[in-house]
């Protein structure tokens, strides 16, 4: 049993940090007012550049390459995310509408350029990947130290840490409050002097960079490669993570390590004497069959923000 | 007389949609270093160039159809289904499995394998119709997780009815939707009856919508779900109607692919993108079912026509998907075409 959790619970942190940046990212852009479906374009950009960076840029910057290509898929996705902003905030599109449109795009965007610069399908394999640490003091600890500690992507601890920043920016600043007032009751909030408009594009921007950085962790961590299949639904199973967080960035942290866990198991359930039996296409499902169950309020009421998906426009009511 | 009408302007946000598309198009073609010039012609020749290539388009064009009609439908109940994707892949499984399965006379097998079909994607269609109407959830992330859950079951499922292979077997004769007429008139391509299939649905969308109570009804709720509660009308009922109705409208699409593109099912890698281009599809045609046919005859002939892309111009046929994601967005940002226009033709109401 222990042998299997020192097996299956690196796999699940590796896996489950993507998630964390890119539904923490869907928690600013809904709990602005701004659905955001187009998660999954935005990480596909994010993956699609990190990898591009890395594997232009790698000799020049050696080890630093991989955290300067998250930093580089981080702006793009951002610049990517206010085409979402302007459509959704200024022109009003339906918000949904709008995602689909991005989802298409970077899709389309990375695949055209990858098969411009390379005449084929997927990319060369990067070299400089992002490096494992293991934690000081944390790794000595008995039985979880080796489980948790040692060997840790440095992308997962930099995620974790993203979380716990992103709920007390949420909930404890000025800008928090603000960003959650305008997402309930936008109204109120323009009364109060706060500009709905701005808040609401710097969400959707930050939701854009943290998609970007979550794309570029799974293709430089995961795959180390990028090609049509590299995201394949990442985007959504953030969105998945966050409606079952609850919109909370700690919520959707835990669910994304809990999404992580059964995305784990669907890769090794083979090989685990007890779960072998199981077909692999209940793991595959099962993130999904939970958010669903989530939503049917079966697993505790779960409350969007109010105002999700209604452009704000001064003077309505 | 150059004052514009709301029908006017109705029709001209898409087509200046379009043409935006195309004209951003260009400008990626040339910002990447091809002739935007040689790539449209490419694209035209891929479309029109020859009687196969015309007959290939119109194949395409068939479950484009049936997508869009099921986006259309559910949206003008008030409801976006973005999970016609999730409903076609469980129509295709269902067409293919009931083709290869049974051995029945030609004029059982093949209603009964498109009724399989509609069937499954209407299955597809009811879960997230019953959430909605009894659970308030909302349909949209209902919808997108249930596109993954028929990814990975079909896959199963294909799997185990393979023994273990990647592949159905192909289906019977007597469940095929390939014509030779219709493929010795456009040169061997592998145009079927498929496309009479989907013409005929858009009537009976036509006819549900306008000459039925049911349709009257679905129309209410969409337009105002309160009002019509008011009526008397069910709006639960009608909202899991409208999304069972577009569930069979999608699994009829998958059975295009499984009982006449293709003649069998493989697993899936990802999703085939046809639901999703739907959701254009029907943006474009304004959700009625005439203008569903327009807007599956653009963006199927697109696509069929991109694949020639690669060979007469070296351009990848990605190009023609970032077209349709520009579109969708053009058309999705709608308002402020709206209100350029209108403002020209205040102004130009000032000259008189």
């Amino acid at each position: 049993m222990l042998d299997v959790l020192y097996f299956i619970i690196p796999i699940t942190i590796a896996s489950a940090a993507p998630l964390i940046f890119t539904a923490i990212g869907g928690v600013f852009s809904e709990r602005s007012g701004v659905i955001n479906i187009g998660l999954e374009g935005l990480m596909i950009m994010g993956a699609f550049i990190g990898i591009i960076f890395n594997l232009f840029f790698a000799e020049t910057f050696g080890a630093w390459t991989p955290w300067l290509s998250l930093l580089v898929a981080m702006l793009v996705s951002a610049l990517f995310a206010t085409l979402h902003a302007i459509a959704s905030i200024s022109f009003r599109a339906d918000q949904v509408v709008s995602g689909v449109a991005i989802n298409m795009l970077g899709l389309a965007i990375a695949l055209f350029s990858v098969k411009m610069i390379f005449g084929k399908g997927q990319t060369d394999f990067i070299q400089q990947k992002i490096p494992r640490f293991n934690v000081p003091y944390l790794e000595d600890i008995p039985i979880i130290g080796p489980m948790f500690f040692k060997l840790v992507y440095g992308s997962s601890i930099i995620a974790i840490a993203v979380a716990f920043i992103a709920w007390f920016v949420i909930y404890k600043t000025p800008f928090g409050l603000r960003l959650r007032s305008v997402g309930e009751h936008p109204m109120a909030a323009d009364t109060m002097g706060i500009k709905v408009t701005r808040i609401r594009y710097i969400a959707v921007i930050i939701s854009g960079g943290l998609a970007g950085i979550g794309g570029a962790v799974y293709s430089q961590t995961i795959t180390n490669d990028f090609g049509h299949a590299t995201i394949n639904g990442q985007g959504f199973m953030a969105l998945a993570a966050m409606i079952f967080g609850k919109w909370h960035p700690l919520g959707a942290m835990g669910a994304a390590l809990f999404f992580g866990f059964a995305q784990a198991l669907a890769i090794s359930s083979s090989s685990i004497s007890f779960l072998a039996d199981i077909p692999a296409v209940y793991f595959h499902i099962f993130p999904y069959v939970l958010t669903i169950l989530a939503l049917a309020g079966f697993l505790g009421k779960a409350n969007a923000p109010k105002a999700l998906g209604k452009p704000y426009v001064k003077g309505n009511r | 007389m150059n004052v514009m009408s709301n029908r006017m302007i109705n029709i001209l946000v898409p087509a200046i949609s379009i043409i935006l598309g195309l004209i951003v198009g260009a400008i990626v073609m040339l910002i990447s270093g091809y002739n935007p010039v040689v790539g449209y012609t490419a694209l035209w020749n891929g479309i029109f160039g020859d009687t196969y290539a015309i007959g290939e388009t119109i194949r395409q064009i068939s479950p484009y159809i049936l997508a869009g009609l099921a986006v259309a439908f559910a949206f003008r109940t008030g409801l976006f289904n973005i999970g016609v994707e999730g409903q076609l892949i469980v129509g295709w499984f269902a067409a293919a499995y009931v083709g290869m399965a049974f051995d029945l006379p030609k004029i059982i097998h093949l209603p009964f394998a498109l009724i399989a079909a509609a069937a499954a994607g209407a299955l597809w269609g009811l879960v997230p119709g019953i959430l909605k109407a009894t659970l308030k959830v909302h349909e949209v992330i209902v919808t997108i997780m249930m596109n993954y859950i028929a990814l990975h079951v079909v896959n199963a499922l294909i799997k185990t009815l393979s023994g273990g292979g990647f592949k159905l077997e192909r289906i019977k004769e007597s469940a095929s939707l390939r014509s030779e007429f219709l493929s010795n008139l456009t040169d061997y391509s592998t145009l079927h009856y498929g496309i009479f299939v989907a013409l005929a649905m858009v009537v009976v969308m036509w006819f549900i919508l306008e000459k039925t109570k049911t349709g009257f009804e679905l129309k209410s709720v969409g337009f105002n779900e309160n009002a019509a509660k008011y009526a008397g009308m069910s709006s639960n009922k009608n909202i899991v109607l409208a999304m069972v109705i577009s569930g069979a409208f999608a699994g009829l699409g998958g059975a295009m692919e499984a009982l006449g593109t293709f003649g069998n099912m493989s697993s899936m890698g990802g999703f085939t993108g046809i639901g999703f281009d739907g959701i254009a599809v029907a943006l474009l045609g304004a959700n009625m079912p005439l203008g569903v046919i327009f807007g599956a005859t653009l963006f199927g002939s697109l696509k069929y026509g991109a694949n020639n892309m690669p060979n007469e111009a070296g351009i990848p046929v990605e190009i023609v998907s970032i077209i349709i994601a520009l579109v969708i967005f053009f058309v999705a940002c709608g308002y402020i075409i709206r209100v350029g226009l209108i403002k020209l033709n205040n102004k130009k109401k000032e000259a008189k």
